[in-house]
């Protein structure tokens, strides 16, 4: 099946449009297994190279993310970290945020999110995360954007929790205590 | 007995009915992409039931242990909506999509210029995206329209064994079954055909290329017409071989010709998107 992605890669470089019709085939060619990327699967992979090798890729992402399965908007949002979209790309991850499949919101968090959101949009992208469990270390320029509006916001997060009684996020609690310290 | 349903609107359906369903031996359909009760106005408005079918429909199924499958197509009444047609455009797109195993429904519903030329374009369409198509012949003057279709299934050159010919009733299944296409019967409760009738069909034409379908939707239907035609057949004297080869084995044969089928529904996932279909807190 490796066959089928080389191909790909050949069409989509000669006409960046063949993305649309190769993006959806992707998991059922190359399989859905973890891959040598952390977090990735094999069919996530797949899908940044054949956006890195189109040149052009950046005019399809907006089709391809809208008629997209899951699987096919997780990748667009993995390629606005290769594919150069200026801020074109922020409607998609505002778009993802909205979601509540943890899958989506995670992958709209990566390096693209840390550089282009807005500072508001970023605090509730951090909160949301939290919010749905993902692991904070999913989330990408926590280091350079935490800010004491967003602390605050998750201080706050944390209380409700433990007045309800409820368990606070072992990597929130970190965060929170180095904070501090 | 284990049953395959080939055309089933489930989109339509409750909860309830996907629980019979599984009761009654249904481990598998199809729900091809059909016109709704209101006339869509919008290209979106199909793009939105599209994603349905390859999104949550197959997620709700699941929850049933039923796998769900689709069919795509622009259907042949709004293909005479020129704020319809355009929607052509975006097929390719979602005729890649995993669980898409025809095109469909296309054909004929009142045989104009328009539906001509999205039945062509379509069956052009499953020839370059290697898929069966699924045809559906007309509710009004069905024997001509039916004799037309075959005419343009030959014409696109697309493989007869590819396409299967639905509604079909007594008057058309003979010129179906010379023409090398499937055979498909809607069993409903007071139209199109019946189970006892479609008992008849079988004892006078065979088992062979032949697919029974509930074909229920928003209208009065039985999506249990399946099972009940099964039932049927066993009382009139089928063995329960004949029941497995065409309420099963046809067609898994027929759509397994996209590569695509997968009949192992995985109920693990119990929210899509976030959503689940449970309605309040869990007993």
């Amino acid at each position: 099946m490796t066959g089928w992605l080389e191909n790909a890669l050949s069409d989509v470089a000669a006409d960046a449009t063949a993305l649309r019709t190769v993006f959806p085939a992707v998991g059922r060619r190359v399989g859905r297994g973890p891959s040598d990327v952390p977090g990735r699967t094999v069919d996530d992979v797949a899908r940044v190279r054949l956006l890195e090798a189109a040149p052009g890729a950046a005019a399809e992402l907006p089709g391809l993310y809208r008629y997209g399965d899951a699987a096919e908007k997780r990748a667009v949002l993995y390629g606005l970290s290769v594919v150069d979209t200026g801020d074109a790309g922020v409607e998609l991850v505002a778009d993802a945020l909205r979601t509540n499949d943890t899958r989506l919101v995670t992958a709209a968090m990566g390096e693209y999110a840390a550089t282009h959101l807005e500072d508001a949009a970023y605090r509730h992208g951090v909160l949301k995360c939290v919010f749905m469990g993902i692991p904070l270390a999913e989330v990408a320029g926590l280091d350079r954007r935490t800010d004491g509006e967003l602390l605050c916001m998750l201080r706050s997060f944390a209380a409700e929790r433990a007045a309800a009684g409820r368990e606070i996020p072992a990597d929130l609690r970190t965060l929170l205590n180095e904070q501090d310290a | 007995m284990r049953i395959f349903d080939p055309h089933i609107h489930m989109s339509s359906r409750t909860t309830d009915d996907y629980a019979a369903m599984h009761a009654a031996g249904v481990r598998a359909l199809v729900e091809p992409a059909f016109w709704l009760g209101q006339p869509r106005t919008s290209v979106g408005s199909f793009t939105d039931y599209f994603d349905a079918l390859v999104g949550w429909e197959p997620f709700r199924a699941s929850q049933f242990g039923i796998a769900h499958h689709c069919t795509i197509a622009l259907n042949p009444k709004e293909a005479n909506d020129p704020r319809c047609v355009p929607v052509l455009e975006l097929l390719p797109r979602y005729l890649e999509k995993d669980g898409v195993v025809a095109v469909g429904e296309i054909g004929y519903d009142s045989m104009t210029a328009e539906e001509d030329k999205a039945f062509a374009a379509q069956l052009a369409l499953a020839i370059d995206h290697d898929l069966p198509a699924l045809v559906h012949t007309p509710h009004r003057d069905k024997a001509a329209g039916t004799e037309r279709s075959i005419a343009v299934v030959r014409e696109s050159g697309i493989a007869p064994e590819r396409v299967v010919l639905d509604h079909l009733n007594e008057l058309t299944v003979r010129m179906v079954k010379e023409s090398g296409c499937w055979l498909g019967f809607s069993i409903y409760p007071d139209t199109k055909m019946d189970e006892d009738r479609m008992v008849a069909i079988l004892r006078e034409h065979g088992t062979e290329r032949v697919l029974v379908n509930s074909a229920a939707d928003w209208g009065k239907s039985d999506p249990l017409k399946t099972r009940k035609t099964g039932d049927a057949m066993l009382a009139a004297g089928f063995s329960e071989d004949d029941v497995d080869q065409v309420l099963w084995r046809n067609p898994v044969a027929f759509y397994g010709q996209s590569g695509r089928l997968a009949l192992e529904s995985d109920p693990a996932a119990a929210e899509f998107a976030g959503n689940s279909i449970l309605r309040g807190a869990r007993k």
